[in-house]
């Protein structure tokens, strides 16, 4: 016997999916999620979803690639080898700043794609959706909204009706 | 008596009202057609440039830099001209998918993904002219500070040791953006494409993605952060390469206009070479619905101010030079304009400030032939620029003895047409595989993308324009 992954249904009208999220969200379900082809404003907000850690996880990347500087040129510079160049002091943080500033950057840039990557679990190849011909047009031209069968909500037919009444197309569920 | 000024209804960025689906199929045809002949042909010429090219370099590399034109007064010549015409090119494309982005320039969407991968491929040229200039490029990692038999670490105080970290940071975070904006489109494929093997690669590197709302919204958001710091990165990365010159104490390098100059130098060459294999693409692509008369119209005004802000640099260079009272300054100036390299110098002003003056008239910034030839012709005066700069100041140096000419042979110029054959090559793979356009982000500005709220503050102002027309 198939149980059931959940239910999927197709949006075309932007501004009906704005009111479906919401009225998904305040139905009470949490474990669903709505696949667009590209971002949409305020969509995230409609669904109640809370702002993103990412920024400071970047944030640990600019402070990680700045003590990394910092330290590299202050340490090798001035306790390691103490390199004295035309008499200058051993460490400055005057000429510091352009590898302070690259390696902030870089460091910025790497944690916000690591960031990016942990919090959507990229990479992973496998979607309990993936094989469902309406999921497939997500990334095409419809707005799909998918509701998981673990969700303490759902019921196979309720949840069915429930987003056929916001106006959803070609309601069904997928089974693993 | 009310006079309302009336915003002017703007261009369509995307001609022919396609559908989000049309979208789709426009951009995914050209990576699910079959491979032409002339493709190939194209790509065969590319490649055996840049196969002549890496024969150059390899002869370059088992002999010595002896076998380049280098002499005594002048230690750099083409290969560091070469580097900095390269840095600058990529400069165009960070300009266009950053700070274009900051600024919200919708239009900057249907150019972003080709400029991106162009300021890769750019800066791969540039990492291949500096390795080669070293001399002993398999010892590239005694740039690196590592802890060594010898003890040593590399002198922070050098703008060459910046170099080495601003031109990888470059390279990395562009990588990163592009690949970062990749995601989704190529998601798109893999869901589109039709053969077996192809929806194994997107899917592969598409990583997953499935367009939840849930993963957007981290996205937009690490998208912005990206964005938001690769805009200083372009700024300092060219001015750190100006520090190599600045830095040094030769006459006509050492001052203090060169980081803004460069940078903008950078971005003028930069914007013609997007214009350059824009046309191409657009042309052969089939892309005239995406990419529009008004883009080129746009781009052609940011050539045309970056190349006034280049003129006034090559200007003020001049006075300061004069208004200093050094005379080595002076001559070393007049000595660009009438000595041995004067046919370099007034090549340089003539393709960079003479030629795009064209573009102040609306006719000229929209017709596509001429923009092609006039930017070609930046390409060229800004890679005189760069020669200019290094040549003359360093062809006369201290001790006039020493004085002399440097030409390249035959090496440095099979190296420099190689790393077009590169850049060519890499760029045509891509047009062919990757998507060319961002899918994604062409879907979000087509009118009706985007909730009513937007909408009603349109109607707004229509049925606003209605009443006071009524009114008058």
């Amino acid at each position: 016997m198939s149980t059931p992954a959940g239910v999927i249904g197709e949006f075309k009208d932007v501004n009906v999916i704005m009111t479906a999220a919401q009225k998904i969200n305040e139905a009470g379900y949490r474990k669903w999620d709505i696949h667009t082809p590209y971002p949409v404003h305020g969509l995230d907000k409609a669904m109640g979803i809370k702002r993103s850690i990412i920024t400071y996880i970047s944030f640990l990347g600019l402070c990680g690639g700045l003590s990394t500087a910092l330290g590299l040129q202050w340490w090798t510079g001035a306790v390691d080898y103490k390199l004295n160049i035309g008499g200058k002091g051993l460490f400055d943080w005057q000429f510091s700043i352009p590898i302070d500033f690259e390696l902030s950057i870089l460091g910025t840039a790497i944690m916000t794609v690591i960031g990016l990557f942990g919090l959507c679990q990229l990479p992973t190849w496998y979607n309990r959706y993936q094989n469902d011909e309406s999921f497939k047009k997500a990334t095409d031209d419809t707005f799909v909204v998918t509701i998981d069968s673990d969700d303490d909500r759902f019921s196979a037919e309720q949840t069915a009706t429930f987003l056929k009444g916001l106006g959803a197309q070609n309601v069904h569920t997928v089974t693993a | 008596m009310k006079v309302q000024e009336q915003a002017p209804i703007r261009e369509p960025l995307v001609l022919g009202n396609p559908s989000l689906h049309d979208i789709t199929a426009r951009i995914a045809s050209i990576v699910e057609s079959k491979i032409s002949m002339k493709y190939l042909m194209t790509v065969g010429f590319t490649g055996a440039l840049a196969a002549w090219g890496l024969f150059a370099l390899y002869y370059t590399i088992t002999t010595g830099i002896g076998v380049w034109g280098l002499n005594n007064p002048v230690g750099w010549g083409w290969d560091i001209t070469n580097f900095v015409f390269w840095i600058g090119i990529g400069h165009a494309g960070t300009l266009i998918s950053a700070i274009l982005f900051l600024f919200r320039q919708k239009w900057r969407t249907a150019i972003n993904r080709s400029a991106e991968a162009m300021t890769i491929f750019a800066v791969i040229c540039a990492l291949t002219m500096v390795l080669s200039h070293t001399g002993r490029p398999w010892l590239f990692y005694w740039l690196l500070p590592y802890p060594n038999q010898m003890n040593m670490w590399v002198n922070f105080r050098s703008p060459l040791a910046w170099d080495v970290f601003a031109v990888n940071t470059y390279f990395t975070v562009s990588a990163l953006f592009w690949f970062v904006g990749l995601i989704p489109d190529l998601a798109t494929l893999r869901n589109y494409v039709k053969s077996d093997l192809a929806k194994k690669i997107y899917g592969f590197l598409s990583l997953g993605w499935t367009g939840s709302t849930r993963h957007w919204h981290h996205y937009e958001i690490a998208y912005m952060i990206l964005a938001g710091i690769s805009t200083p990165l372009v700024l300092s990365v060219h001015s750190v390469v100006s520090f190599d010159f600045t830095v040094g104490i030769m006459p006509g390098w050492h001052t203090t206009i060169f980081p803004p100059y460069f940078v903008a130098g950078a971005i003028f060459s930069g914007f013609a070479m997007v214009m350059t294999l824009l046309v191409i693409a657009r042309e052969v692509l089939d892309l005239k619905q995406f990419i529009t008369l008004k883009h080129f119209d746009n781009m052609n005004k940011i050539m045309l101010a970056t190349g006034m802000m280049v003129g006034y640099a090559y200007g003020m260079e001049f006075f300061i030079a004069w208004y200093s009272g050094n005379p080595y300054e002076s001559w070393v100036f007049m000595n660009r304009l009438f000595g041995d390299y004067a046919w370099a110098y007034w090549t340089m002003v003539t393709c960079n400030v003479v030629s795009p003056q064209i573009f102040w008239f609306k006719k000229a910034r929209r017709n596509v032939p001429l923009m092609f030839v006039i930017s070609i012709f930046i390409n060229i005066g800004m890679w005189f620029e760069r020669f200019t700069i290094i040549a003359t100041s360093l062809h006369h140096d201290f001790l006039p003895a020493s004085w002399g000419y440097y030409s390249p042979t035959w090496v440095e110029i099979s190296i420099f047409i190689g790393t077009f054959g590169v850049f060519l090559t890499l760029f045509l793979l891509f047009s062919k595989f990757v998507p060319v356009i961002a899918i994604a982000e062409v879907k979000g500005i087509m009118p009706g993308a985007q909730p009513s709220h937007h909408h009603d503050h349109e109607h707004g102002h229509a049925s606003h324009a209605a009443v006071t027309e009524g009114a008058h």
